[in-house]
């Protein structure tokens, strides 16, 4: 199919029909409100449901229901707004039921900024709400990267019976760029039957179906606990997703996503130009955490660089990663700041200098 | 000798001991609305959605598919169900912290949509759960424990009259105050829990039964004591009726 | 001569009482003598030859204990 000019949140909204989305419910956020704008109008031509609720409280228990009743639902929101919606992933995740959640991340805390952010960074990978659980995201850099990977979560979210997240900031749900919304994708995004869903047919079934997250008794919690566990296991198995870009005999690496990747890219260019290698570690999967990357990481490197749009949410992860093998520096700009090119090409020149 | 019998506990239910305490009204108005459930037919294709309370294991006793809801959110779940079970009957089972005051908004606004479910509403003017906190339905004077000296008007307002507040609402096309207190009474809550089903049944939009009910452990009465208080103290400030019937004027004449 | 009887599950029985001043007839009430197995004090018939089968006992019952018959002429 021919490529189509689009724009970010437009093209998010269009991949979640082609992957098969029956329900959006959602509410009016900057710099995500296209979203919902496109759904309130396509939804209906598709025959599917659109609801703007009355908050995303509101909104996250709407797909809450919906997906217990079998559904593949979407929400939509922006970082204050996701933290709103803690309280619904951390019910669903205890519920084990699928749904993806699209977060446009802005400027924080609290009310914060309008423009581009990475500082939900933490409220992604560390719980957000409460309890031991995990959400399978993703921090696509594209627009083409981002409508493959929604098109195939919501097929990853009903395998795992788990939330689904996408991470993309400001920039990527505003931009525009030329995407193939119909190309194929990796993996089978066929519905499934859900035979645990509350699908309101106990009389066909023979039996009643129930969707619950409360287990008093606290050895049948743990239990719980340890079966939900062996299911984040499978994706920190299974579903870390990275790129490597410009390896060979680099002597820095530099760790970033989304946004912060795209600039990286340029920096790279750049420096290379001054003869200095460097390289991208370029997490797709934010969770789990691309660990298994950092064992390719070639002998030429001597320091990584870690950028975000935050003041230092993700260099946790890679401090782990790393596990001390290599220094770990860090460049960021918050409050909805993006970085110039220069700013990352000085960052490196500064430590190189630092080593002579 | 021949008999016949007359009176059975409904299948509506399962057959799970109730988890409350003696003498509670929630046994009575769960026994309802599976009677109704069943006698409808509609009990093989509902979905209902549990709320947190006492009732929070509700999902365990409704002899139908069920999905227990945050604090507050079940109008918000039902919604999201309704939406892609248009055909199936959704129902909540709220009490009075659940839905006057966590789930206020989202009891306001699938009222102002119209949402096409049906909403049990057990109001006894406590939070019974916890251990008998103040609700936005205790009575003014009505000691509890985070109103030990008696509900003062001046520092928590005024209890809060739900099926009053939303009749002024448009999207709301059925609601009703009832009693469990006697049998007499009880026949008039089947009934409208019946008409409210049935609207929900014809597609002609929200509709919620609100049930003045006891807490007998935490008001500190007995089970006896608790009917006659909620008919001598709540009634009168809660009075019984219908507080909109959109459908009149929609139905055939009976 | 009674016009029915109650069936009672005793041991699901929460001794609550509110069956006693629903009986149209007062025949019923709690038996003081004993508990059953939850530890309450469960409903008694006193004179079931007075019963009229009205169901009004059923009805309140909050733990559905109870069911009741009618008897029928042959």
């Amino acid at each position: 199919m021919a490529k189509v000019l689009m724009k970010g949140n437009e093209a998010m909204a269009l991949a979640a029909i082609k992957g098969g989305c029956d329900a959006f419910y959602g509410y009016p956020i900057t710099p995500q409100n296209e979203l919902p704008e496109y759904l309130s109008f396509h939804m209906q031509e598709h025959g599917k449901v659109f609801v703007q609720a009355e908050s995303e409280v509101a909104a996250i228990n709407m797909v809450y229901g919906a997906a217990g009743s079998g559904a593949r639902v979407l929400t939509s929101s922006s970082s204050p707004g996701i933290a709103l919606k803690q309280e619904g992933i951390s019910y669903m995740a205890g519920s084990e039921l699928p749904g993806v959640i699209i977060n446009v991340m802005r400027g924080g805390p609290g009310l914060g900024g309008i423009q581009p952010s990475q500082a939900d960074y933490n409220q992604i990978t560390r719980g957000g709400g409460n309890g031991d659980y995990h959400i399978l995201s993703y921090a696509p850099e594209s627009l083409q990267e981002t409508v493959d990977v929604i098109k195939e979560s919501f097929a990853k979210s009903d395998y795992y019976r788990n939330p689904v997240m996408i991470a993309v900031d400001g920039l990527i749900g505003q931009m525009m760029e030329p995407i193939d919304v119909d190309r194929d994708v990796s993996i089978d995004i066929s519905p499934k039957d859900k035979p645990w869903a509350a699908t309101g047919e106990s009389k066909k079934r023979g039996s009643r179906n129930k969707i619950v997250s409360l287990f008093l008794d606290p050895y049948d919690l743990e239990n719980h606990n340890l079966k939900l566990q062996k299911k984040y296991n499978e994706m920190v198995e299974k579903e870390q997703r990275y790129e490597m870009i410009n390896m060979e005999d680099a002597e820095i690496v530099i760790v970033a996503y989304g946004s912060m990747a795209r600039i990286t890219r340029s920096a790279i260019k750049e420096l290379a130009s001054e003869g200095i290698k460097v390289g991208l570690l370029r997490p797709i999967s934010i969770w789990p955490f691309p660990e298994k990357a950092f064992d390719e990481i070639p002998e030429s490197v001597h320091t990584l660089l870690t950028v975000e749009m935050s003041l230092g949410q993700m260099i946790q992860d890679v401090k782990l990663a790393n596990n001390g093998r290599l220094p770990v520096e860090f460049y960021g700009r918050t409050g909805g700041v993006v970085p110039e090119t220069s700013e990352i090409v000085e960052k490196v020149r500064q430590i190189v200098r630092g080593r002579k | 000798m021949k008999t016949k019998t007359v009176y059975k506990p409904t299948d509506g239910l399962t057959d799970k001991e109730l988890s409350y305490c003696p003498g509670c009204t929630h046994g009575i108005i769960h026994k309802l609305v599976g009677e109704v459930l069943s006698e409808k037919e509609l009990l093989g294709e509902a979905i209902g959605v549990a709320s947190v309370g006492c009732s929070v294991m509700s999902y365990e006793f409704f002899n139908c598919d069920m999905q227990q809801a945050p604090h507050g959110r079940a109008p918000a779940t039902a919604t999201g169900i309704k939406r892609v079970k248009p055909d199936h009957t959704v129902f909540t089972y709220q009490g009075d912290g659940d839905l006057a005051s966590i789930g206020m908004a989202e009891i306001v606004h699938a009222a102002h949509r119209g949402e096409n479910i049906t909403v049990i509403f057990v109001n006894n003017a406590i939070y019974g759960m916890t251990g008998g906190q103040m609700a936005p339905t205790t009575l003014i004077g009505q000691k509890t424990t985070t109103s030990p000296r008696g509900r003062d008007q001046a520092l928590t307002g005024m209890p809060i009259r739900i099926s009053e507040m939303l009749a002024t609402i448009p999207g709301a096309t059925y609601l009703e105050r009832v009693s469990v207190h006697n049998p007499q009474h009880m026949k008039k809550a089947k009934k409208a829990l019946e008409k409210a089903f049935d609207v929900q049944t014809k597609k002609q939009g929200f509709s919620l039964i609100e049930f003045i009910s006891t807490c007998p452990v935490n008001w500190g009465l007995t089970p006896t004591e608790s009917l006659t208080w909620a008919e001598d103290n709540m009634i009168p400030y809660y009075p019984l009726g219908v507080y909109k019937d959109a459908t009149k004027g929609d139905d055939d004449h009976e | 001569m009674a016009k029915g009887r109650i069936l009672i599950e005793t041991d699901r029985c929460k001794g609550c009482g509110l069956c006693v001043p629903a009986c149209p007839v007062h025949i019923l009430e709690l038996d003081t003598s004993t508990t059953n197995k939850k530890g309450y004090t469960p409903l008694i018939v006193n004179d079931p030859d007075k019963c009229i089968a009205c169901s009004f006992c059923a009805m309140m019952c909050p733990d559905s204990v109870i069911t009741v018959e009618r008897f029928v002429k042959e």
